[in-house]
């Protein structure tokens, strides 16, 4: 039962959110600009590193707002949680 | 059976006897006995055979890490298997011997052992209750630490209780006894079982910090024989005669590689047992032996006797004696107990001197780990097992009958780790999880190998910590609670009324409404007739409903549909189709718009949380400036459909202010007023291609309403019908049902509906994918009807269907299959929808459906059967 | 006794390397050599043999899968299974007890029968059986009508059953390492040798080894790896719990799964159930998930089989599972020449082994897609000829 800062209600167990994999992959401005394979890219393509990740959530039961952490693969440990549109934190807290 | 209990002594409650039942046989203990120590006192040597061989296995421990005497409880409650050293005595209780394997009980209550879970904060949680695990948390709750300390033992060691009772007086400071910490989990998450009686706890602590003082097990030497009743744990020899005041053996050796098992020997000769020797493999043994013999650079070689050791063979290497003994109390060492600190990958290291693993770096920085449990053990000489030619009774892990020699085997086969050992032995695997055998199995791997110690350590241990009934942690979420049922404000009305209903996503929903008599093809054609004919009455309250609102929801709502929203007008309906981001039907529904800036807009009674999600996840990640808020208003509504050529007359009976003509209430609109004096919002939408008024009212006039309609439609003979009637209808019009005759691989052009795919406004979620290569190519699946060739005969759905009527041996290439089949009474025959490979271009062609009750031959058809001018609309 | 196999050294030089010492490694590495005559292969594991999901998964084997892609490859991999003891000439334990996949609601009977008819078209055997033949199937499936999730029926596929998953994996290592197949453990890779667009290479900590083709089969790790090579996959890895109870006298001679209440179980020989829990929801490469998933599945387990209430919880663990978009594996080449990819087969390769390995065997020593493997190549995700196995669940009504 991981334990997930939400930028609003604060630190909340794992089940009243649900998970919305990587952040920061936009939808494309123009998606008729992409060829098949560029589409395909922005469909399925995402990164699955192991180690920090930029990954979005989502607080179903609680304040239904979406929102951002960079989490450790690795270790599960969080690093960061800030809302969507502001840009990834760099460094570790 | 002699009594071994002592006159004096222990932590049991003389005044208190308990009588017991093991294998059919009463017995009498103390409160504060365990089973195994009353049974030790009952003179009970043998507890259960060995799980393969059927070897006679007593008591060796005094703990959770007991190897051989497992019992099963039967009474006052049920445990299928425990080892009878952590079963606490109590009145009443009967057991009896388990092989190591457990029973389930096919009979008996159907609930079974009832638990409750509960969720704790704190900012210390403490995992066991001995001297330094309540000195870290008394420090803790003088620092204003909200603490719990749990303990897995029923009753705290003597010489702590006036630490722990201080504790407790501590406000927000809780010590838990019969809890054990099953698992610990990232961010501070501990999950305690609580063997509470009647019911069992789960605890779910979330602490800023863990203190893990979980102590050290004691582990064996192995020899020949070593699992003969009467050898013994020294640890648990002297637990015995200490804490429960019963005398394990009345010969004793004691066989060592430490300067611990001194403290057995004195303690057993002081409760009037003869210690015969201290065997200490250590060649300059250094423990002061007060006066008891001492055989210092010698081993025990095997133990002997028929069902308990009555002589004891020891060897200097060069001779050998044999000792008669009743007792073998042995210490190999201890290991910390580290694998709730190992769970998130907590490190270990070899420490030579004490010939054991202990924690190390890396680990979380929550945990700490302290006492015996970080380490604090005696020395300890690296004497694993006691070599000899035969190994095969050299027994490392009891309860899978597993020796030495089996390792030796495993090692032949060119396994090298311990882990394919394990595999291969299954040492490690019972209910212990290694606790005795572990590190043992570990070193023998590295001795054999030629490694030297330490060269690889023990498997892990996983959670949870001691077994634990799948019931206990069920918890709450059985029966009814499993998952909750959801119900419409009119569902009493329904039960009252026979109907029989089906699970749709979380709600029950009425599948059709049988009279005296009535089969459901009955019931559903008397319905279906009903609603064509005269008017029926549907509870389509489980609909997901959602508003949309502020300046931007018609844009909002514009990107989320296929089709254009916001030239919808107010008072206006319109269906709609959204996709997913991969151009595949999400779902459908229809919206409303309530004002320029507010819309309604109805999902599947499955789909509404996904849609919902789905359309948040859009708003606030990709359109965070589109000003549109989501609600969802599904339970804050209840829907009665009247539906039929007589709807207007019920509704007008109803007794409404809203102008139910044509002209003022056209196809598609909604209006606002009272029906039956109760204000409603009533829409002119129908799944059925007959006049239909969709009467929306707030949840708690639902019922009213429909007990209204239902005495008010009687003149017309209005017929409640459920979810199956609702899908013969609209298959006979044609319309889908998303997740029937979708799948999640289907686009609005596979079902024939390329008139809800906007190409004149602008981009909407899925419309790209729309142009994918396979996704645009024009010979995919298509929604079609068919029309099996003998009119009463009904294709079954998920009929897989094929172009040729060879009869070939499979395998046969399938060109689609039927997703909605049904009996039409206005049809007077059976007709189905089908997605089928090109399927538009097959019009008229006949296809097959190979079944094993014999095939079936069917015409494709237009995918609309009934009314296809809509000339019924209307009434 | 002779050894299972050699622990081999690695050579500097190899026809292929194989990147991952599992069941789809292993099995590949061995019909490498007895189908195409390659025997100069090197297994590389960075680990213990077999010790990732093939030491974690609950051994599951059978091929009822919908889509005629999916069904062709795994009623091959079944085929395989049928005769894999004797081929191995190694006991691995394969028992065809059954496989029951159970139906909740009518959505569930409707794809259900679908994939039945589909099978049967398909060559695979498969079964619908009421609820009553349920009963008499398992009985202690409970199929009372009065429970959250009655059971409406079920598909049984009977040859579908469990192995032991060690002995596969040592059988695998066995044949392979006697056809001079070197198998290499406690051997990690660390780096690909990439040089105009063709790989020519592997790191690794026992040092570079040159390679004619690099065949990844990795798992949850494909990703970093494929990284490493500078590719990127369309993968998810996320992890996948499972448990065992203690050893119990046998009460259930079948596998039952079910997806609507989440639970799949079998009884091994010695005794203890074996179940698998759902995915947890995040992605993690670190082998455990939460807690709260274990306490679900033993509710749903409970309700389905209320004989289970006293069955005791002896052991839980994750893997981590490789998942793609459409829940179907990728097999194939990649835009690197010399590099190819098995992997994103989710929850269920185990009952792939041989089968991903023998197609993934075909296509390394062809240079291109073997029939089988060819629908799950990399264009799929370009095209949109997703093998959704997830999709054709049909969760919405």
């Amino acid at each position: 039962m991981l334990l997930i800062p939400c930028p609003w209600c604060g630190p909340r167990d794992e089940v009243e959110f649900g998970y919305g994999g990587q952040a920061h992959v936009a939808h494309p401005a123009d998606p008729d600009a992409l060829d098949d394979a560029a589409w395909a890219d922005y469909l399925f393509m995402r990164d699955n590193p192991r180690g920090d990740f930029a990954e979005r959530w989502y607080h179903a039961a609680g304040c239904r707002r979406w929102f951002n952490v960079v989490r450790s693969t690795e270790t599960h440990e969080v690093r960061h949680s800030y809302p969507p549109g502001a840009p990834p934190p760099r460094s570790r807290p | 059976m002699t009594s071994m209990r002592l006159p004096q002594g222990g932590a049991v409650d003389r005044d208190a006897v308990v009588a017991f039942r093991f294998d059919d046989t009463t017995l009498h203990g103390f409160a504060g006995d365990s089973l195994a120590s009353a049974l030790l006192a009952n003179g009970v040597d043998v507890v259960a055979p060995s799980p393969l061989l059927g070897r006679p296995r007593g008591v060796m421990a005094a703990g959770v890490e007991e190897p051989g005497a497992f019992v099963e409880v039967t009474e006052p409650y049920f445990d299928a298997i425990a080892p009878a050293t952590t079963v606490e005595l109590v009145e009443g209780l009967a057991a009896r011997a388990r092989a190591g394997v457990g029973r389930l009980p096919m009979a008996g209550d159907r609930a079974g052992p009832s638990s409750e879970h509960r969720n704790v904060h704190v900012e210390t949680l403490v995992v066991g209750a001995g001297r330094t695990g309540l000195r870290a948390a008394a420090a803790a709750s003088g620092g204003g630490d909200r603490v719990m300390v749990v303990d897995e033992g029923f009753a705290l060691r003597a010489d702590v209780r006036q630490a722990a009772a201080a504790l407790s007086d501590a406000p927000d400071a809780t010590v838990l006894l019969r809890a054990t910490a099953l698992g610990v989990y990232d961010d501070g998450y501990v999950v305690v079982h609580e063997r509470a009686r009647p019911r069992e706890r789960v605890w779910h602590v979330r602490a800023r910090r863990v203190v893990l003082a979980t102590g050290a097990h004691e582990r064996p030497i192995v020899f020949r024989d070593n699992d003969l009743p009467g050898v013994m744990l020294a640890s648990a020899a002297r637990a015995y005669v200490e804490r429960f005041g019963v005398l394990p053996g009345r010969r004793a050796v004691v066989f060592t590689n430490n300067d611990s098992a001194y403290g057995c020997a004195a303690t057993l000769r002081a409760a009037g047992a003869e210690v015969v020797a201290i065997v200490d493999c250590r060649p300059a043994a250094s423990a002061p032996a007060d006066g008891i013999p001492v055989l210092a650079g010698w081993t025990v070689t095997a133990a002997q006797g028929a069902s308990r050791v009555a002589r004891v063979r020891v060897t200097d290497g060069a001779s050998e004696r044999d000792l008669d003994a009743d007792l073998v109390a042995v210490s190999g060492g201890w290991n910390p107990v580290v694998g709730l600190w190992r769970a998130l990958g907590g490190g270990l290291r070899y420490d030579e001197d004490r010939s054991c693993f202990v924690p190390g770096p890396p680990g979380p920085p929550w945990i700490e780990v302290v006492g015996r449990a970080g380490g604090d053990v005696p020395a300890a000489a690296p004497l694993w097992f006691v070599p000899a030619d035969d190994l095969s009774r050299h027994f490392v892990d009891l309860q899978r009958d597993a020796t030495v020699a089996d390792i030796a085997e495993a090692l032949d086969a060119g396994l090298r780790s311990a882990e394919h050992v394990k595999r291969y032995t299954y040492i490690g695997t019972s209910i212990d999880q290694g606790r005795t055998s572990g590190v043992v199995a570990a070193e023998v791997v590295n001795q054999l190998l030629g490694s030297g110690p330490g060269a690889q350590g023990p498997t892990n241990a996983r959670p949870p910590y001691t077994p634990v009934s799948f019931a206990t942690l069920a918890g709450r979420a059985r029966g009814r609670l499993f998952d909750p049922a959801r119900t419409t404000p009119i569902h009493r009305w329904h039960v009252e009324h026979g109907a029989v209903f089906e699970n749709v996503g979380q709600w029950k929903r009425p599948w059709y409404f049988p009279r005296p008599g009535d089969d459901m093809e009955a019931a559903v054609a008397r319905e279906c007739l009903a609603v064509r004919t005269g008017a029926g009455i549907m509870d389509a309250s489980t609909l997901g409903k959602v508003e949309v609102v502020g300046p931007d929801a018609a844009e909002f709502l514009d990107r989320m549909y296929t089709n254009k929203m916001s030239s919808l007008a107010v008072g206006s309906i319109r269906y709609g189709m959204m996709l997913g981001v991969d151009g595949m039907v999400l779902d459908d529904g229809v919206a409303m718009r309530l004002g320029e800036d507010r819309f309604l807009f109805t999902t599947t009674t499955g789909g509404a949380a996904r849609v919902l999600d789905h359309c948040e996840e859009w708003l606030q990640t990709e359109w965070p400036h589109l000003r549109a808020y989501c609600t969802s208003v599904t339970e804050q509504w209840a829907t009665v459909a009247v539906a039929g050529p007589r709807a207007r007359a019920v509704l007008a009976a109803l007794g409404t202010d809203i102008d139910l003509s044509v002209e003022a209430f056209p196809w598609m609109t909604f209006r606002e007023g009272n029906v039956a004096g109760i204000p409603a919002r009533v829409a002119r939408v129908s799944f059925s291609g007959e006049l239909a008024f969709e009467v929306n009212v707030a949840g708690w006039h639902g019922l009213p309403l429909w007990e209204a309609a239902m005495e008010a439609g009687r003149a017309e003979g209005l017929t409640p019908y459920g979810t199956e009637t609702m899908h013969v209808l609209r298959a006979e019009k044609g319309y889908v049902i998303v997740g029937q005759d979708t799948d999640g691989t289907v686009t609005p052009h596979d079902l024939g509906m390329s008139w809800i795919v906007s190409t004149k406004k602008g981009d909407f979620v899925g419309r790209r994918s729309l142009r994918r290569p396979d996704t645009a190519r024009r010979d995919r699946r298509h929604l079609v009807g068919l029309l099996p060739d003998d009119p009463q005969t009904l294709l079954p759905e998920g009929a897989q269907l094929v172009a040729e009527e060879d009869g070939s041996a499979p395998p046969v290439a399938m060109v689609g299959h039927v997703t909605s089949s049904y009996r039409s009474p206005s049809l007077g025959r059976t007709f189905a929808l089908a997605l089928v490979d090109g399927g538009r271009e097959l019009t008229g062609r006949t296809l097959y459906a190979p079944l094993p009750e014999g095939t079936i031959a069917a015409t494709v058809t237009e995918p609309v059967f009934y009314d296809p001018e809509g000339a019924r609309r209307d009434g | 006794m002779t050894e299972l196999w050699r622990a081999a050294e690695p050579k500097r030089s190899y026809d292929v390397v194989i990147v991952g010492g599992g069941g789809h490694g292993l099995a590949t590495a061995y019909y490498l050599a007895r189908d195409h005559g390659i025997t100069d292969v090197a297994v590389l594991e960075k680990g213990w043999l077999a010790g990732g999901n093939m030491a974690r998964n609950t051994t599951i084997i059978r091929s009822n899968y919908l889509w005629d892609e999916s069904a062709a490859i795994y009623e091959h991999s079944l085929k395989l299974w049928e005769g894999l003891g004797a081929d191995l000439d190694f006991d691995i334990q394969f028992s065809q007890r059954g496989v029951l996949n159970l139906a909740h609601d009518l959505g569930d009977v409707r794809s259900s029968l679908r994939r039945v008819n589909a099978n049967r078209l398909n060559a695979v055997d498969a079964e619908w059986l009421t609820a009553e033949e349920v009963a008499d199937f398992c009985p202690i499936v409970d199929v009372s009508h009065d429970v959250r999730y009655p059971v409406l029926g079920a598909t049984l596929q009977r040859r579908g059953g469990i192995a032991r998953h060690d002995r596969v994996a040592w059988g695998y290592a066995r044949a392979a390492d006697r056809l001079g197949v070197d198998i290499v453990e406690h051997c990690e890779v660390t780096g690909f040798d990439v040089r105009e667009g063709r790989v020519r290479g592997v790191e690794t900590t026992s040092g570079t080894i040159a390679a004619g083709a690099i065949a990844l089969a990795a798992a949850g790790h494909t990703s970093v790896l494929a990284a490493r090579a500078g590719l990127r996959l369309p993968l998810q890895s996320h992890p996948l719990q499972a448990l065992v109870s203690v050893l119990l006298e046998p009460v259930l001679g079948c596998v039952v799964m079910s997806n609507a209440v989440h639970v799949y179980v079998s009884q091994a020989d010695k005794g203890e159930l074996v179940m698998g829990a759902g995915i947890d929801a995040y992605n993690s490469y670190a082998q455990r998930g939460s807690f709260h998933v274990i306490e679900h599945q033993l509710a749903a387990a409970i309700e389905l089989f209320p004989v289970f209430r006293h069955a005791k919880l002896l052991r839980t663990w994750g893997g981590i599972v490789d998942v793609c978009p459409d829940a179907s594996p990728i097999i194939g080449p990649t835009p690197i020449e010399g590099l190819y990819v098995n992997c994103g087969w989710g929850t269920g390769g185990f009952k792939a082994t041989p089968g991903s390995g023998h197609v993934y065997a075909e296509t390394i020593a062809k240079g291109a897609p073997s029939p089988l493997a060819e629908p799950f190549g990399l264009e799929r995700f370009t095209t949109g000829a997703l093998i959704d196995e997830h999709g054709a669940a049909a969760v919405a009504h």
